[in-house]
């Protein structure tokens, strides 16, 4: 049997890290409700907890979910604008042109360098979270920095 | 491989870290995704920490139980949801201030009874139901009340276990002649508890 902790450490724990993650990629505006659907999920499946040796990697990966959930869903809404961005990302917050960048890369980059810059996860558990393997999830932070570092640099 | 601009940057996002979880809270209270809700409160005896399950008060300690300890305890012996809520402990905390003010000499609180078992959970109900405010009991009449008069030092042991320590009042057992016997919040708080009870204010 796992003892778990109360789940009242693991939110003082992580919460504040957990709701940066949420919003530096979906935006100021949805990044709060993505926070707290996060934080339901993972209360809603708390108890059933096999494994208490990554409760940080856990939440991250819930988290990391309901934001893929988010992007999906802006993508399928029609968004009546000529000038659109290649994603319906809004602009992350005030320093967050750089995650505004972020929020345009595929999935998997745009996951890979917020688990490893918000969330500061091994790429263990980066490539657990996103589905693939640890040299995938190098791959995919490497491969996202690089992208930035032309964005930012074109500018 | 040092830090890079880029990567300084990524991390430096300025966002408030504090989300606001009042919301969340609502939501998961609404869910039923609290299985023990937690406050503190501060007390003549010292801080206090107080939870509830939905059936009822389930525990009361005192701060020299050590928070941390206890909150691991209701999260291995109940359920691991435990959360700080203070809102679901206003009616406890209420009782409580009156309680300490002189206002009240009984708790109307629903209990739940799950952290005692056996013999002790008998001790400890009959202590509850017949040993009023203001009275005291000795170790060997509570054994005798509880249905066996050679166990007083079960007795002791279900009162060194109390979970729910001031509203089931183990602070009214005494030894045989008056002496104060042991306590879990430390003598000076049965002390000022019983003096309290005795209507002697002047230290309060």
């Amino acid at each position: 049997m796992v003892k778990l902790p109360p789940f009242q450490r693991l939110l003082d724990a992580h919460g504040g890290d957990l709701h940066r993650f949420c919003v530096a990629q979906v935006g100021p505006h949805h990044g709060p409700d993505c926070f707290q659907e996060s934080l339901l999920a993972a209360l809603r499946a708390y108890p059933s907890v096999q494994d208490d040796r990554n409760l940080r990697g856990w939440l991250f990966t819930i988290a990391h979910r309901k934001v893929l959930d988010h992007h999906r869903a802006t993508a399928r809404r029609p968004v009546p604008v000529l000038d659109l961005p290649e994603r319906g990302v809004e602009p992350a917050s005030s320093d967050g042109d750089l995650w505004a960048h972020v929020g345009r890369l595929p999935d998997k980059q745009r996951g890979a360098i917020a688990l490893r810059y918000l969330g500061d996860l091994p790429y263990a558990d980066i490539g657990a979270a996103l589905g693939c393997s640890e040299a995938a999830a190098r791959q995919n932070v490497r491969a996202g920095l690089a992208a930035l570092r032309q964005e930012v640099t074109s500018r | 491989m040092t830090t890079e601009p880029l990567e300084r940057a990524l991390r430096a996002t300025t966002t408030d870290p504090s989300p606001d979880l009042a919301a969340a809270l609502a939501r998961a209270e609404a869910e039923g995704l609290v299985d023990v809700a937690y406050a503190t409160t501060d007390s003549p005896v010292g801080p206090l920490l107080v939870a509830t399950t939905a059936a009822g008060l389930v525990r009361l300690a005192f701060a020299r139980d050590g928070a941390d300890a206890v909150l691991d305890e209701l999260s291995s012996r109940i359920a691991p949801r435990v959360l700080e809520d203070p809102a679901r402990l206003d009616g406890v905390r209420r009782e409580l201030d009156e309680y300490f003010e002189g206002r009240r000499d009984h708790f109307d609180l629903a209990l739940d009874w799950r952290l005692s078992a056996g013999f002790r959970r008998t001790v400890l109900e009959r202590l509850h139901g017949e040993v009023p405010y203001g009275q005291t009991v000795s170790y060997l009449q509570l054994a005798t009340l509880a249905g066996n008069p050679k166990a007083s030092r079960a007795v002791g042991t279900a009162m060194a276990t109390n979970p729910i320590a001031i509203v089931v009042p183990c602070h009214r057992v005494l030894r045989t002649g008056g002496q104060l016997g042991g306590y879990g919040g430390g003598l000076p708080a049965k002390v000022r508890l019983l003096e309290l009870e005795n209507g002697d204010q002047a230290l309060f």
